[in-house]
């Protein structure tokens, strides 16, 4: 092929050489291997780029197939269902289940109330100006204080202030107010998209302004708004950071009975767990029992997410 | 004609007393709601001042600067240079895996990948970002310190390389989705122009795309910079808590956020060794703040309106 190009090109040259000119703009020779310089560079250009992807898959599976196996023999029944212990074998997480749960329930309607009311607020009711623009780079950067910050903001205001020490109640006002950025961008995002025309037509049916906000504007921005809500609690279930500032303590072997109860959760659990793992090997094992536990709670909840975002997201 | 009056006034009443309480009622709860972000700004503020004032009382600013940080101890020393030294190390280290891997990543699922591949890919990438940190913490500590020490026999078994390189991965995803977003915002007409002139998709994508989105691709180095700073439970569990003012990442490093987590969860108690914790708290603060203001900044002042 190249060599037919080649022949046709000479003689060309040739035939144009004669009078003595050169008459042709471009020798094709030279633009050949350049365009095949810039092919090739291309299609390099193109598999580097995907072994980057691949990269970040196989560290993926290499971080479930690690802890997958360190759990294995230990991740069973009486891991779930026994209490904390200092012997390994004996050692459960039940109480650690029953700690999160607990914290959720304080979450959960914390976040939702103060989200929901905050994404309302600032879509429909707050006049586009200032103190709306204020709020809005006030939430955004909230979301970028580090978790550890708000660790501080609880252990002052909640622990100490409020007196809460390192309450179930304390842990979970410090995470509501870490989360709380996630449902209000969520829940603005959800009302910004109802659509003009459903508010217009109840104000043209004698609704109010509330009645409105009621009735049409948050059932067609539900389903925006739980997906944010379930991503919120799936970030707070996993968070780490504030509760070890807030001075849980490391072995709590009682059951949590009350709000006000001194509790631990999943994540710190893994990491007093890691943190021991010199001492005692055995507790690396548990550590990954746990973390196949945490993983598999947020796999459930991020499968809801995406369920209600597929089946109920209505487009206008 | 009475008749129909009492009727009017039925239903103007109805109304009335229906909706004028809530109507007055509602709007205003959801300001007290919406004002909750703000003391929420105003207490992580005042909380860190205050506290960082009595710390300041007790400890002359000149002794921050110093590169000795012990805080427990006869003779305490709160030099944090060691831990602005670690934190930028850390993240340093983290942004060298993140930045090449997530851009060139974020440019095969823009410019070169087919949809379903992006539909794949995609959600696999969200996976990677909702894992818990202390889950990388614990696969920082039990996989991949023990994976290097193999390369490099003199790696100490806390380090900042370990948990800098994980931290690293674990930015990825915040990376590529924000590259790809910015990259994916360039409109058809330029790639195809520059197609129509005979470029290939690289050259376009080096030449036409990236230069077209680099405000929203620097802000997201940005936000990842940020990111890292923040990042705790990795470096606590991985790094250590050595205080040493060093550049040897093979060694044990202590950052910000590893100070703020060992001395609350060990028993600080009242003291200066306490009010400490509120003045790396405030440095800590001011760091990612500036930072994500920086990247807003960015991508306001540089983007380019199509």
């Amino acid at each position: 092929m190249n060599h037919h190009n080649n022949s046709e090109n000479n003689e060309k040259n040739i035939e144009l050489d004669n009078e003595g000119k050169l008459k042709t703009f471009f020798n094709k020779d030279i633009t050949t291997k350049r365009m095949n310089h810039r092919i090739l560079l291309d299609k390099v250009g193109k598999k580097l780029f995907s072994v980057s992807i691949l990269f970040a898959l196989l560290i993926l599976v290499i971080l479930f197939y690690r802890i997958g196996v360190q759990s294995i023999g230990w991740l069973d029944l009486q891991f779930l269902t026994s209490n904390l212990s200092i012997f390994p074998e004996k050692a459960g997480i039940f109480g650690v289940l029953i700690g999160s749960f607990l914290l959720m329930v304080v979450v959960i309607p914390v976040t939702l109330l103060l989200g929901i009311s905050t994404a309302i607020y600032l879509e429909e009711y707050a006049k586009k100006g200032r103190f709306q623009a204020f709020v809005d780079i006030n939430i955004s950067n909230l979301a970028g204080v580090p978790s550890v910050i708000f660790g501080l903001l609880g252990l002052t205001v909640f622990g100490r202030l409020l007196n809460l020490g390192s309450s179930i109640l304390a842990g979970g006002l410090t995470l509501s107010l870490l989360v709380l950025p996630i449902i209000v961008a969520a829940g603005q995002e959800a009302i910004r998209a109802v659509p003009g025309f459903l508010r217009d037509g109840a104000y043209a049916m004698g609704a109010t302004k509330w009645t409105t906000v009621r009735t049409v504007v948050l059932p067609s921005a539900l389903p925006g708004i739980l997906t944010g809500s379930i991503l919120a609690v799936s970030r707070a279930i996993g968070e780490t950071a504030p509760l070890v500032v807030l001075g849980i303590p490391a072995l709590i072997l009682r059951v949590p009975n009350s709000l006000m109860s001194d509790f631990t959760a999943l994540p710190i659990q893994i990491y007093y767990w890691t943190l021991d793992t010199v001492l005692t090997p055995e507790y690396a094992n548990m550590a990954a029992a746990t973390i196949v536990v945490l993983l598999v709670l947020l796999f459930l909840l991020n499968s809801v997410a995406i369920v209600i975002r597929n089946k109920y997201q209505r487009r206008y | 004609m009475s008749e129909s009056n009492h009727v009017r006034d039925i239903i103007r009443n109805n109304i009335k007393h229906r909706n004028n309480r809530l109507e007055i009622i509602m709007p205003k709860l959801f300001l007290i709601a919406g004002s909750i972000s703000i003391f929420t700004t105003i207490g992580i503020v005042l909380t860190l001042l205050i506290d960082a004032y009595h710390f300041f009382e007790q400890v002359p600013i000149r002794e921050i600067f110093s590169t000795k940080l012990a805080p427990l101890g006869v003779n305490p020393s709160f030099g944090i240079l060691p831990l602005i030294n670690g934190t930028i190390i850390t993240s340093l280290i983290a942004m060298i895996v993140a930045v090449p891997v997530g851009l060139t990543a974020a440019m095969y699922l823009s410019e070169f990948s087919s949809e379903n591949t992006r539909k794949i890919i995609k959600p696999i990438m969200e996976v990677l970002a909702g894992i818990p940190t202390i889950v990388y913490g614990f696969f920082a500590y039990s996989f991949v310190t023990p994976l290097l020490m193999k390369l490099i026999p003199t790696l100490e078994p806390k380090n900042a390389l370990s948990p800098g390189i994980v931290m690293g991965i674990m930015i990825i995803p915040l990376v590529t989705s924000l590259s790809e977003d910015a990259m994916s915002s360039v409109p058809n007409d330029m790639r195809e122009g520059a197609l129509a002139l005979g470029s290939t998709r690289l050259e376009v994508t080096l030449k036409v795309v990236i230069p077209a989105a680099i405000s929203g691709i620097m802000a997201s180095f940005v936000l990842a910079i940020s990111r890292a700073i923040g990042e705790t439970m990795i470096v606590t569990i991985a790094s250590g808590s050595s205080k040493n003012f060093t550049l040897d990442i093979t060694q044990s490093m202590q950052t910000m956020t590893a100070y703020i987590v060992e001395f609350t969860s060990g028993d600080a108690g009242i003291g200066t060794g306490y009010y400490s914790l509120y003045a790396v708290g405030l440095v800590l603060f001011i760091f990612t703040l500036m930072m994500n203001l920086l990247s807003r900044y960015i991508s306001r002042k540089y983007r380019e309106e199509y």
